[in-house]
């Protein structure tokens, strides 16, 4: 055999990728044109649009430009009152005594009036979440949409959905909703709280209620009887005044730990069921055996998906040692291709950062991290000169104890951890109070078995990342909440069950 | 406490040869202790209190457990967790249908242990009776409530979906007051059929069944630590048995509204799952469920990409 030259050798994966061609992408901006929206909102109630009795508008803001978009209603106590005595108008006298198959239809028909207006949800979306256009239309609305499809059919079929017994609706569910996916998250609250059949008083976030708005004009076009879905725009106060209203049975809520805490001590002596989808701080672990490529996008699109606002965002990486060095190199050359800036460019990767808070905070994390002494790397890209914006960043040789990897930082920030074996690996990740999401990555099926079946959270994505379905259930173990939302088991939280 | 034997005893004299005698055996107490982590230790505290009849009749001193002691319970309880839920589910319905068989051999001392509790002699039979068949109910579900409660999930994408029930941990338990034997049991067994471990606060007024429960529990194969029972105070418990920071869920089983509220409140520092169990006849068949066994279960929904390739889409 001839000796072969070992000079000549070169693995293909050792060879860094060269960005830097003078080749750059036209700008290829969405056109607003095809998406309008109101100056000033008020509170939509009884199928209605009805001033506030505040008197009190906040403004919402394009994050991308810091420009004012529209001013919204600010719900006070007495607006949520009066949504909520509408919806349980609604509820005792319409929507509790509808044949099923009819409420059924009502959703099927929100479900199909939302694809129909797809592009214009898309881009209003963006504009007032700052989102990527190519995410907002790929993914939230298109979404959005197919979860109304499928809690619509469920409507008339709910007697095959829990064996040996009889569902019963609560009555009226109020539900407070995040702003990193303002028009899912609704899709999410609403949609199966109808086809159980209860009424719904519905909160969007500060920051993103725009497209909660629209949703309630394609309500009022879709004939839904009034104050069945009546939705109250505002802040923390607003939110509060749904959790603690006396007529309400149910609460909803997606959002942080902390307000998830606040709201389960709140209902503390009432019989308020509540379901919460809370924080989290998933580990995303890569073996040495895994298609490394593959795990790197994979790692992109579980960290930088949605500008990191994600609350199941792979933000704890776990690379086996083995592989760490050539992974981080090669997380390092991905991230400088990442296209940061317009949410409405169709070319855009990451969009802006939600609001100037999430903005502070998560400067507030950079400065930990380097602080706390790990080394941090972040896309050279340049960043536009108004609006909020944050570099793809990654910190490596984190320590299990920094707090850059035990707490959510909900931007785009990875911190990367390195592990030699199996349990020690399993132990590191599940050593969090958190248990919302899990991921990894290797090319031996009986691994990721041992692994799925061992990390303690409620949604496990094996050689892949970030991926919801309607018909998938998506809810957290420990302090990332209890409750399911999406597909069959997303129907409990708005039942009680009887013999 | 004493209870003296009436019938004369034999004994054996000096000489070996055996002669009637009038002296009274002695008959041998128990000693009611608690269990944690497969022992049977006293209270650390050292205290106890006094268990009696209706009538006043002394039946023995019960240990009064203490906040130590329910936290050594769930060190116990979560180091046999692992262990615990990852048994085959077939096994641990083998070790649930064996407690029935140990309880089923020691019924008499149960009924008697519940007649002297105030229960009349037929309805200790019963109670005993139904608290067997309940723990062979639940033996049953260990391998089937998966099968009923899972799904596999037809998303759009290129993914194989599913959802199954998974255990959520180490469960505080404060048993039903009123039924010593089967409000026990009928706590107890779904949660542990779920693969969860238990710490459980015995009835304060009638505790000496759940004291032999768990000699039953210690005579099943069962591992150690997956059901710790504890006698004492719920007024004095309830508080710790819902704060503690490595507890996931707390079942509650009576209707004051107080410590409800209080429950509800602490469940809040970790979010943990709490459940009133406080409209339950324990003694009808609304007691045994599936939907029990479901209440301490998350559901754990894996998603794994199906390969496309070569997608020419034909058949056979």
């Amino acid at each position: 055999m001839p000796v072969t030259n070992k000079k000549n050798i070169k693995k293909s994966n050792t060879i860094k990728l060269k960005f830097d061609t003078g080749w750059s992408y036209a700008p290829a901006p969405e056109s607003k044109s095809s998406a309008s929206f109101n100056k000033q909102y008020d509170l939509f109630i009884n199928g209605e649009w009805v001033n506030p009795l505040s008197h009190k508008y906040f403004d919402t803001i394009n994050p991308a430009n810091e420009e004012k978009l529209a001013e919204v209603a600010e719900a006070n106590a007495a607006d949520v009152d009066r949504a909520v005595k509408a919806a349980r108008n609604a509820y005792e006298k319409v929507w509790k005594k509808m044949p099923a198959k009819e409420r059924a239809k009502y959703i099927f028909r929100i479900a199909r009036m939302i694809q129909e207006r797809a592009r214009e949800f898309a881009i209003i979306e963006s504009m007032d979440g700052g989102k990527p256009i190519r995410e907002s239309r790929d993914f939230d609305i298109p979404t959005a949409a197919n979860h109304f499809f499928y809690y619509a059919g469920w409507a008339d079929k709910l007697e095959y959905a829990f064996p040996n017994r009889n569902s019963n609706s609560l009555g009226v569910a109020g539900q407070i909703i995040p702003w990193n996916f303002p028009m899912l998250m609704a899709a999410w609250k609403i949609a199966p709280a109808l086809a159980t059949g209860n009424t719904v008083v519905l909160k969007p976030a500060e920051t993103t209620p725009l497209t909660a708005m629209k949703l309630a004009e394609v309500i009022r076009e879709s004939g839904l009887p009034e104050g069945v879905v009546n939705i109250v725009s505002g802040g923390g106060a607003t939110g509060a005044a749904i959790v603690n209203h006396p007529d309400i049975n149910k609460i909803a809520f997606t959002g942080s730990t902390e307000v998830g805490k606040l709201i389960q001590r709140a209902v503390a002596g009432t019989n308020k069921k509540v379901t919460l989808e809370l924080g989290g701080k998933a580990a995303n672990i890569i073996f040495e055996d895994a298609p490394i490529d593959q795990a790197v996008e994979g790692v992109i699109n579980g960290v930088y998906f949605n500008q990191g606002h994600v609350c199941c965002a792979g933000s704890r990486l776990y690379v086996q040692e083995s592989v760490a060095k050539e992974l981080i190199r090669k997380l390092r050359d991905r991230i400088e291709t990442l296209i940061v800036g317009d949410p409405l460019d169709k070319n855009t990767d990451i969009g802006a950062i939600n609001s100037r808070q999430q903005l502070d905070t998560i400067h507030k994390y950079l400065k930990i991290g380097k602080d706390e002494g790990y080394q941090m790397y972040e896309s050279s890209c340049s960043l536009p000169a108004k609006g909020y914006w944050c570099r793809p960043t990654i910190f490596t040789d984190v320590a299990q104890s920094a707090r850059i990897a035990q707490e959510e930082i909900f931007g785009p920030v990875l911190a990367i951890l390195t592990f030699r074996t199996d349990d020690e690996v399993i132990q590191k990740a599940n050593n969090t109070p958190y248990g919302l999401s899990a991921g990894v990555w290797t090319d031996k099926g009986s691994k990721i078995f041992n692994m799925t079946k061992r990390m303690r959270a409620g949604v496990i994505w094996a050689n892949t990342f970030n991926k919801f379905d309607p018909t998938s259930p998506f809810g957290g173990y420990k302090e990332s909440g209890y409750g399911r939302e999406g597909g069959l088991h997303g129907l409990l939280p708005y039942v009680n069950l009887s013999n | 406490m004493e209870k003296e034997i009436k019938k004369s005893s034999l004994s054996v004299s000096e000489n070996g040869i055996e002669k009637k005698t009038t002296q009274k055996r002695l008959e041998v107490l128990k000693t009611y202790k608690i269990y944690i982590g497969g022992q049977f230790p006293r209270t650390e505290s050292g205290r106890y209190y006094v268990a009696s009849s209706a009538a006043g009749k002394q039946l023995a001193n019960v240990c009064l457990s203490s906040r130590k002691d329910f936290r050594d319970a769930v060190v116990a309880a979560r180091n046999a967790f692992g262990g615990w839920s990852n048994r085959a589910a077939f096994n641990r319905g083998q070790i649930l249908y064996r407690m029935a068989e140990m309880l089923e051999g020691r019924k008499a001392q149960f009924i008697e242990e519940l007649i002297q509790q105030d229960t009349s002699r037929s309805k200790a039979e019963k109670e005993v009776n139904l608290a067997i068949d309940r723990l062979i109910y639940y033996s049953g579900w260990c391998d089937k409530f998966q099968q009923v409660f899972s799904a596999v999930n037809p998303v759009a994408t290129s993914h194989f979906n599913f959802s199954v029930p998974e255990p959520t941990g180490v469960v505080s338990i404060i048993a039903p007051q009123q039924d010593g034997l089967i409000g026990l049991v009928s706590v107890i067994a779904p949660v542990i059929a779920g693969g969860n471990t238990c710490i459980v606060l015995a009835s304060e007024s009638k505790p000496l069944c759940s004291v032999t429960f768990a000699e039953v529990i210690n005579s099943s194969d069962m591992p150690a630590g997956v059901v710790n029972i504890l006698t004492g105070k719920p007024s004095e418990l309830a508080s710790w048995f819902v704060n503690h920071m490595d507890v996931n869920a707390t079942i509650y089983c009576e209707k004051d509204s107080s410590v409800q509220k209080m429950m509800q409140d602490k469940a809040a520092l970790n979010v943990k799952r709490i459940f009133f169990y406080d409209k339950i006849n324990w003694n009808s068949d609304e007691g045994q469920s599936p939907y029990f066994i479901m209440d301490t279960q998350e559901i754990k929904t894996t998603w794994h990409p199906i390969e496309h390739i070569a997608g020419s889409g034909g058949g056979y």
